[in-house]
């Protein structure tokens, strides 16, 4: 199955990082990516870069940054292909964020339905 | 039955409407032709059967994930299946049931309809909640543990003792459900204990909650009088089973000498010294600051308290319970109260029965406490 991991930083909780840790936490996001079951994954720039965008009426209406005010911002994703809940579970605890303020989402991709042979 | 169809089909709903099919089939054929050598084989072939059947009218299920993988049509051989050993896989659904990715009510409600067969008609009654209210919180559950992929199996050595811990609780919570009046959730509690015991015989807090349990119902007809609770000092003994604290105390026994000094395993050597005669009130205690280490929860400290009390001591007593963090709890105030009495400061004493008055919500306590009070 494939499972979508959201990452989700708290901003105002995470603590002040000198760049060698800043450095460690990086190499395990890339070392997460590179993990022979992780299908896709992406970093997102700051939240300050957001555009909202709604269609009201046909109208196009676009707004700086996002919607809510929220001390979660999601940061980025990984999609993973493992056997079960369980597996996505563990990795989804090695995700940093999940241990520094922030917290990581697991969910069930749709799948794509196929036929079975009658 | 169920699990073994759950493993096989991948979906508890499917699974149990199989289950209900073989038995209509079995009731119309059995009267005919006979009860098959080996009934719980035929009735699981015949469910998968009709489950197959099922499958190929309703191509939307058979897109279901899972589904694709349903191999052909078992036959129908009554004679064949004589020796077929039915792979018992009770353990594995308790584990998918009582998996943390499920909220605890889902976690209990499937555990009884699964393993203790309870109706969602019978287990609605038990929590108090309407059957349409059960049985949308099973369906969304069953749902989640299809679409989330939650695994049918008993989890892996690194992950056991977390995932035991949840299965443990689920089992206790559903005993103390029945603890508070309703015997027969209490008894289905100790049936899945028994049942987790025999699939699990080398876990101490497996049996260290089966002992728990025993010994605490072994003492539930003593525990009311016309409504009332009754003081374990002045329980009437006779009314307690003593056949069941024999079974709680050999299951401790075990957990024991599995080196168990778990949570549980530690609650029923309390009350397995609860019902001797005299208590060892200072042993207990000890047991008690034991837990409170291992649990860091003040209730348990009040217990301590409770204990130290009973063992000569009140003003000691009356310290821990003066220290504690629990003051929205009714029971620290009328161990407060019952300790004020004892060192005659029975104003204070009062007071605190007053407060645990306007705390508690059951009115069987609430009237045990007003008798308290009016004997100061």
């Amino acid at each position: 199955m494939k499972y979508a991991m959201l990452i989700y930083l708290n901003a105002g909780s995470t603590p002040a990082l000198d760049e060698a840790e800043q450095q460690a936490v990086t190499a395990e996001y890339y070392a997460l990516s590179e993990e022979p079951t992780c299908v896709s994954g992406g970093q997102l720039q700051p939240v300050q870069t957001a555009t909202t965008v709604r269609v009201q009426d046909g109208q196009m209406l676009t707004t700086d940054g996002p919607f809510a005010e929220t001390k979660e911002v999601f940061g980025g994703y990984y999609i993973f292909e493992l056997d079960d809940l369980d597996a996505a579970l563990e990795i989804a605890a090695r995700i940093p964020a999940a241990r520094m303020g922030g917290s990581v989402e697991v969910r069930p991709l749709v799948e794509v339905a196929r036929l079975v042979e009658g | 039955m169920l699990a073994a169809l759950v493993r096989f089909l991948g979906d508890f709903e499917l699974a149990e409407e199989a289950a209900q099919d073989a038995f209509a089939t079995a009731a119309e054929r059995w009267p005919r032709d006979g009860e098959p050598a080996n009934p719980a084989a035929w009735l699981i072939a015949t469910a998968r059967n009709r489950a197959i059947d099922r499958i190929r009218r309703d191509r939307t299920l058979a897109a279901k994930a899972r589904l694709l993988d349903v191999p052909g049509r078992v036959e129908d051989d009554i004679t064949d299946m004589d020796d077929t050993p039915i792979p018992d896989e009770r353990l594995e659904l308790l584990f998918t049931c009582c998996h943390p990715a499920l909220s605890l009510e889902a976690q209990v409600a499937l555990t009884l309809r699964a393993l203790g067969g309870l109706g969602n008609d019978e287990i609605a009654r038990a929590f108090i909640i309407a059957p349409e209210t059960m049985k949308r919180r099973l369906s969304r559950a069953r749902s989640k543990i299809k679409l989330a992929g939650i695994p049918f199996s008993v989890p892996p050595q690194h992950l056991m003792p977390e995932r035991l811990a949840a299965v443990l609780a689920v089992i206790y919570l559903i005993f103390n459900e029945g603890y508070g009046g309703r015997g027969d959730l209490a008894a289905e509690a100790i049936s899945l204990g028994r049942v987790l015991s025999e699939l699990m015989p080398d876990e101490p807090e497996v049996h260290g909650l089966l002992a728990l349990m025993s010994l605490l119902h072994a003492r539930a007809a003593a525990r009311f009088a016309g409504g009332e609770p009754v003081l374990l000092a002045d329980q009437d003994r006779d009314l307690w089973d003593r056949e069941l604290i024999a079974a709680g105390r050999a299951g401790l026994e075990r957990a024991l000498a599995l080196r168990g000094r778990g949570p549980y395993v530690l609650q029923a050597a309390i009350a397995s010294l609860q019902c001797d005669d005299p208590v060892d009130w200072p042993e207990i205690a000890a047991l008690y600051a034991e837990l409170a280490r291992l649990t860091n929860s003040p209730v348990v400290e009040l217990n301590r308290a409770v204990a130290v009390a009973e063992s000569g001591f009140p003003q000691a007593a009356l310290a821990i319970v003066d220290g504690l963090e629990l003051d929205d709890y009714p029971y620290t105030h009328s161990t407060r109260a019952e300790l004020l009495r004892r060192l005659g400061r029975t104003p204070e004493a009062a007071d605190a029965y007053r407060r645990a008055l306007a705390l508690t919500d059951r009115e069987p306590e609430a009237r045990f406490l007003r008798r308290r009070l009016a004997l100061l």
